[in-house]
């Protein structure tokens, strides 16, 4: 036996000695600890439901269809709202990183605005809008526009002045700053300024389905409340975090593929 | 060449506050010269460098190269700073090539020149590499290829080798040394570091602080064939020590 032990022993240390390896048993330990105080049924399965029952609601929302639609409403309002968000803050925040005269002009605003809760704006939003999808888009654009044109703005203020004015000793124009130095030195700060404010934008997308909506993923977690189908609210926590999971992790792989420089 | 420099003063701030940083710098330099502005820190050296390449403007003198004034930043002026002298996301052969793109040269030409101006800083096996690959030694040597590559009349140098190890700045110095003796090169160097001025250059202008001006200007004449040879000969260190004493005097009042 100690022949076909060891390596065994050895795999699983250099199993465990993997970066993502401690992640993941923790996330297994979570996942056993809740299938065992349900199982245990020390708790009451109303507010407690067990991973199988949430397993089962999944089932039952995909063969109905009603998840994918749920998925496909709330990931469009935030595309829509976000990459509005994300189109505006650029130019935006690019302005106010490199002219001091726009930067002392808007800054003050801005972070002015940007304490302002952007649920707060909802009442708003919905007398200028109404209930459609237009007040949700523009609930997450103005909740993450100003997060994400700050934190360009100071990508652009921490560009080294030596890699600009060594263009200009080089025979470059001030024209030719902003595309050959300034954008690709501000690329990897963009992206993570981007891949941490879609958080944001989750948020704010499941806020605004609290309030009103046919479908979407925090609408359906708020029906499940009326019926106390604690199973369903569960399942749509859950897969409201793996989808956040998934972009989060579609960003670092575009900062890994496109700026791997910075790494 | 001629770089012309008459009575040039730079005040930073207004008013009160004004403070003057350099008080009526006049020199001139020829082509094929290595001047350097020896000084310690808070005597404008850097500032200085900067009115020449352009990135500055004097508050009163008038700088010119071939009698046309210096305005704006050229590619006839090219400059190597002490640090981020590279561009991160570039390749060392594309930091080379940088310059002639934004000078849209054609495509030939630029892999021509870049190939070329690779191989004169030794650095052709690392055309394809990160900076962040690179040492800080073979970091500067990418960026004066890159300064060179852009074919500027006068090559301005600011502490290019202040940030690297002493081994390093050692074999630097006997690069740019043999780097000069190769291709005539006009080279404006700024340090603080006496030995480095006294090895390199052939005119030397001593920077007082506080405010930046020139209280000497020497004239170095030795044998520059054995750098190594050079830096341990006795009249060079007796040199080198009266340098040093005078610099101290200069520093005095503060201390």
């Amino acid at each position: 036996m100690p022949s076909l032990n060891l390596p065994l022993k050895r795999q699983l240390q250099t199993l465990l000695l993997k970066p993502w390896a401690l992640g993941l048993s923790g996330l297994i330990l979570l996942f056993g600890l809740w299938a065992a105080v349900a199982a245990a049924a020390v708790v009451d399965p109303l507010f407690l439901p067990s991973p199988w029952a949430v397993l089962a609601a999944g089932q039952q929302e995909l063969a109905a269809g009603q998840l994918w639609t749920d998925i496909a409403a709330s990931l469009m309002r935030v595309l829509g709202g976000f990459g509005l968000s994300a189109l505006v803050a650029l130019p935006l925040g690019i302005a106010m990183g490199s002219s001091t005269t726009i930067c002392r002009l808007l800054e003050p605003l801005l972070a002015l605005l940007r304490y302002m809760p952007a649920p707060a704006f909802i009442p708003l939003l919905i007398i200028y809008f109404g209930l459609g999808e237009l007040p949700k888009i523009l609930l997450i654009f103005i909740g993450t526009l100003f997060f994400n044109a700050l934190m360009i703005m100071d990508a652009v203020k921490f560009v080294p002045p030596e890699l600009l004015e060594t263009a200009l000793t080089l025979g470059g124009h001030r024209s030719d700053l902003l595309t050959r130095v300034i954008a690709p030195c501000i690329a990897p700060q963009v992206l993570d300024a981007y891949r941490i404010n879609m958080a944001a934008a989750w948020n704010l997308v499941i806020v605004a389905e609290l309030v009103a909506a046919d479908a979407g993923l925090g609408k359906r977690i708020s029906l499940a409340q009326r019926f106390l189908r604690t199973d369903q609210i569960f399942l749509g926590l859950i897969v409201i975090g793996l989808i956040g999971l998934l972009i989060d992790l579609g960003f670092r792989f575009l900062m890994r593929r496109s700026c791997a420089w910075a790494n | 060449m001629e770089l012309c420099l008459d009575q040039v003063s730079k005040s930073f701030g207004e008013g009160r506050k004004a403070s003057l940083v350099l008080d009526r710098i006049s020199f001139t330099m020829q082509t094929g010269q290595f001047v350097a502005f020896l000084g310690s820190s808070g005597s404008g050296k850097s500032t200085l460098m900067r009115l020449v390449a352009g990135l500055d403007q004097p508050s009163s003198g008038s700088l010119s190269l071939n009698g046309q004034p210096i305005r704006k930043p050229s590619a006839e002026r090219g400059m190597v700073f002490q640090k981020y002298s590279l561009y991160p996301w570039l390749t060392a052969a594309q930091n080379v090539a940088f310059g002639l793109e934004l000078q849209r040269l054609d495509k030939q030409e630029i892999r021509d020149r870049t190939a070329f101006f690779l191989q004169v800083v030794g650095l052709s096996d690392w055309a394809a590499c990160l900076p962040r690959q690179l040492s800080g030694g073979m970091q500067q040597r990418v960026a004066i290829a890159r300064a060179l590559a852009a074919k500027p009349q006068l090559l301005l140098l600011d502490e290019p080798f202040g940030a690297l190890d002493l081994q390093i700045r050692e074999s630097m110095q006997e690069f740019l040394h043999d780097l000069w003796c190769r291709t005539g090169l006009s080279i404006l160097l700024i340090t603080h570091d006496i030995e480095e001025a006294l090895l390199l250059a052939q005119q030397i202008h001593i920077l007082a602080p506080r405010p930046g001006r020139i209280v000497r200007s020497l004239v170095v004449e030795h044998d520059g064939s054995d750098l190594a040879g050079l830096r341990l000969s006795r009249p060079f260190l007796n040199q080198r020590q009266a340098l040093a004493a005078e610099m101290r005097q200069l520093d005095r009042p503060l201390a």
